[in-house]
């Protein structure tokens, strides 16, 4: 089980309390753990990634195990201990606005 | 009984607003959405219950909100607004050529006879039409492709198309207002469209009388008269009597003629409402008295509606989707500011108390007179 952390607004559209657990088939990159995260929360789909280019929105990172990976290509591997659930691949919106 | 139902949009949520046909004693629910831009929430003519929602974020982008229960609860639907084929460019601040790109939907108009049929609104300035009740969104691609788009810039808010009027007897002719390339009509249910400013005169802009460019804040109609329109430019309040073909200026002894609202009576075809704004470098009411003006003449002889209105030290703005009126006897007409307070007056604007004081800024407000 992979398992996601969303900020406070996504989780509030998204009806979801806490962490989210997700079952990614096949190797588990940024864009299966997107994919397996829009698959079971549609509503999600274009407020992490836009609709058609599948990129990151500027305003959103994605960190897990102490590292930025907002910048990793989306086919990349992720860190194993994101892969094995040990550590949580996090969402995380820019500390800014009023 | 009947009743009212204000819905309100703000920079941090919506809030429903409900009473009865008094107009006295107010229901606040709310924030919905709460944190998120709501641009504007809008209800089906057809159907009250039936609400669609505008939610928007500079981090998670645009969402689309529909309640079906007049809006206790409410459902995530497409959020997916994708220009027909490849979108081209227009005309960027600096006159360079720049892609055209969605940012956000800025109005939503529920059809007139069907509650699944809605129009959107958007920056950078587009119309789609979703017939599925909000679940897919496809773009009414004539409009932009008109051989002026490449023209079309935006203004100090960008790009947006914010008006959409419906014609009561005419389901093909619908007439949109874009800041800043003006208004449109089309007589062809969105095929094609032709431009609609003739008699505008800006002089913000290189040829003051050009075909477009003109920053159009608002138009209004009265249903009854379809081919009456109302507008309040960023400077001067104009009226048609041709369905757009020519325009007259109508400010009058407005103390200023600039400002965002502009609406019309229920009952009452030839009364108008404007809220004067200083100018377009000072976005506040003049002399700090929040001042509604009323037109019982179809514009030209203004009259200063102030009871119950602030008079002093008032600074607020009224945006241009931020005013509304039912269709009780009388009127009500109702706006909100940006600093949060939501205006009602139950007798044609007479007098006005605040039925809340304290939201965030309101982008809007519609009103729903209920059976």
């Amino acid at each position: 089980m992979i398992r996601v952390v969303l900020p406070f607004h996504l989780r509030t559209l998204a009806h979801i309390n806490g962490e989210v657990k997700l079952r990614v088939e096949g190797p588990a990159t940024q864009r299966s753990v997107l994919d397996a995260l829009e698959a079971s929360y549609p509503m999600l789909r274009g407020t992490i990634r836009d609709h058609g280019t599948l990129r990151r929105r500027p305003f959103l990172r994605f960190f897990a195990c102490e590292q930025d990976l907002s910048l990793e290509p989306p086919d990349a591997p992720i860190p194993e201990a994101v892969a094995t659930g040990a550590e949580p691949f996090l969402i995380v919106g820019a500390i800014a606005g009023g | 009984m009947s009743g009212v139902r204000v819905l309100v949009g703000t920079r941090k949520g919506a809030f429903v607003l409900t009473s009865d046909a008094k107009r006295e004693k107010w229901d606040i629910s709310g924030p919905h959405f709460a944190g998120w831009e709501i641009y504007h929430v809008k209800g089906s003519p057809a159907d009250p219950n039936r609400l669609y929602a505008s939610q928007s974020s500079g981090w998670f982008g645009q969402m689309m909100q529909r309640s079906d229960d007049g809006g206790k609860t409410w459902e995530p639907v497409g959020n997916e607004f994708k220009y027909d084929g490849v979108p081209g460019t227009h005309q960027w601040y600096d006159g360079t050529q720049h892609p055209w790109e969605f940012k956000r939907v800025w109005h939503l108009e529920p059809s007139l006879a069907d509650p699944d049929t809605v129009y959107a609104g958007v920056e950078d300035a587009a119309l789609f039409r979703s017939v599925d009740g909000g679940r897919t969104w496809q773009e009414l691609p004539g409009l932009r492709g008109h051989e002026s788009g490449p023209r079309w810039s935006p203004g100090a808010g960008g790009m947006g198309l914010h008006t959409i009027l419906l014609d009561p007897s005419n389901p093909a002719r619908i007439f949109i207002a874009i800041s800043a390339a003006g208004v449109f009509r089309t007589d062809d249910a969105g095929k094609t469209w032709r431009p609609a400013n003739r008699g505008l005169h800006s002089q913000y802009i290189p040829d003051p009388t050009a075909e477009v460019g003109h920053c159009v804040h608002r138009i209004a109609m009265h249903p009854s008269r379809p081919n009456t329109l109302f507008m309040q430019k960023h400077w001067d309040v104009m009226r048609s009597d041709d369905a757009g073909d020519s325009w007259q200026e109508v400010s009058g002894n407005l103390p200023t003629d600039f400002g965002f609202a502009i609406d019309v009576h229920a009952h009452e075809p030839e009364t108008i409402y404007v809220v004067p704004i200083k100018s377009d470098s000072e976005h506040f009411p003049p002399d700090g008295k929040l001042r509604v003006f009323r037109s019982r003449t179809g514009g030209n002889e203004w009259e200063p509606l102030t009871a119950g209105l602030p008079q002093s030290d008032c600074y607020v703005n009224v945006l241009r989707d931020a005013m509304a009126v039912d269709a009780l006897d009388s009127c009500g007409v109702y706006f909100g500011t940006t600093g949060g307070q939501v205006y009602a007056s139950a007798n044609s604007g007479d007098s006005w108390a605040p039925i809340v004081r304290d939201l965030p800024a309101v982008l809007s407000v519609e009103v729903q007179t209920l059976p």
